[in-house]
């Protein structure tokens, strides 16, 4: 398994492709990803990377997370999360992804927080139908009916769907397209919506569900610091289009 | 955020203008939109000629639509105009109109359905109109 990356949602738009189809797409940008730590077998008795994101004022940071920062030699970043990877997938501390880690056309899961919507009723959260318009019904048109039975059971079943908080929990989407991916300013075009917010944290990783193409860099695309851009961690130094690494050291 | 957005339409808008120019026109002007049509493996070009009876949205999501009558039925196709299904788009006739969306033009047939010709007398429509001036 590769290790994905985290974005931030900025909006829909479409893009019209060679065949002359409109296709409706989510833009993902990612911003200054970098490796920050490892979890290791012997250590953590699991294996991921943890990314970063973003940059955080170093005065709003806590001193223990400067320091966790500060032992990878990278920024503070505003958002982390982890990626549970195979142990040959681990990307070295501090080497910054790009967005080609991942090729066009390969499919995708994103993971976001699902937009608010509060306490709602049956209605808006579980698809009731809710009472009839007329006939008799006052006042309680969109009410949720009947919760259960009489004396017996004599009770309200657990689990029973009512009227509550909606919205604002992890969604995940998956095998979303990817149409279109841009280096320089960090982009990826995504086919379809993406849950959550515009400027949410979107986490970006391989579909689960559909076979990696072969094209696609393991153990991923990323440019280390004060290097060029390299998709294997030892050797293999391919010409950068852009010496932009320095910036993160 | 949102300006990600806009420049990636801008940018978007600009390559598929140079591929076709888009020809300045309004509701009420009379369009021939050559339209690319795919058959099995190969694509030819079919014409559809009438009234352009709105224009919707901005940027790449503009759109407008044109409204024929074919074989005494009223037909209505929504075209996105920046669309590389659009072979080719030519102005036929201008027509004078006093607003933006002719949908009353669905109600009426005949005599009254028509649209009068637009009689350019400042030089050109609004867009052009402009240009000449600033030239000389």
């Amino acid at each position: 398994m590769r290790s994905g990356v985290i974005a931030q949602k900025v909006g829909m738009t479409r893009i019209f492709n060679d065949a002359g189809e409109h296709v409706p797409v989510t833009v993902l940008k990612v911003d200054n990803c970098q490796v920050v730590a490892h979890r290791t077998l012997e250590k953590n008795g699991y294996t991921a990377v943890q990314l970063g994101v973003g940059q955080a004022k170093p005065q709003n940071t806590t001193r223990a997370l400067r320091g966790h920062f500060a032992v990878a030699k990278v920024e503070p970043k505003r958002k982390m999360a982890e990626f549970r990877v195979e142990e040959t997938d681990l990307i070295p501390v501090g080497a910054e992804l790009t967005v080609d880690h991942f090729v066009v056309g390969q499919f995708v899961d994103v993971t976001g927080t699902s937009i608010g919507k509060g306490f709602a009723g049956g209605m808006k959260r579980h698809n009731f139908g809710g009472l009839r318009a007329t006939h008799g019904v006052s006042v309680s048109h969109r009410s949720i009916g009947s919760t259960g039975g009489r004396q017996d059971p004599g009770k309200t079943f657990k689990n029973k769907k009512m009227p509550g908080h909606m919205g604002h929990e992890t969604v995940t989407t998956q095998n979303l397209k990817v149409v279109l991916t841009d280096v320089e300013r960090g982009l990826i075009a995504v086919e379809g919506a993406v849950p959550g917010n515009k400027g949410g944290w979107i986490i970006v990783a391989d579909a689960v569900k559909k076979k990696l193409p072969d094209a696609a860099p393991k153990p991923g695309k990323f440019r280390l610091p004060g290097a060029e851009a390299s998709s294997e961690p030892a050797a293999d130094v391919a010409p950068a289009t852009e010496a932009a690494a320095e910036e993160n050291v | 955020m949102v300006d990600i957005i806009r420049e990636l339409d801008i940018e978007q808008v600009a390559k598929l203008s140079e591929v076709r120019a888009i020809p300045d026109f309004q509701p009420g002007d009379t369009v021939i939109v050559n339209v690319k049509v795919k058959e099995g493996e190969r694509t030819r070009v079919q014409a559809y000629e009438g009234v352009v009876i709105a224009r919707n949205g901005g940027g790449i999501n503009e759109s407008f639509t044109v409204r024929k009558i074919s074989y005494g039925e009223g037909v209505e196709r929504v075209f996105p105009l920046y669309s590389p299904n659009i072979d080719s788009l030519k102005v036929v006739r201008r027509g004078k109109v006093r607003r933006a969306k002719l949908y009353y033009l669905r109600d009426r047939r005949g005599k009254s359905a028509r649209i009068a010709e637009r009689q350019d007398k400042n030089a050109g429509s609004r867009k052009k109109g402009a240009a000449p001036v600033a030239a000389e």
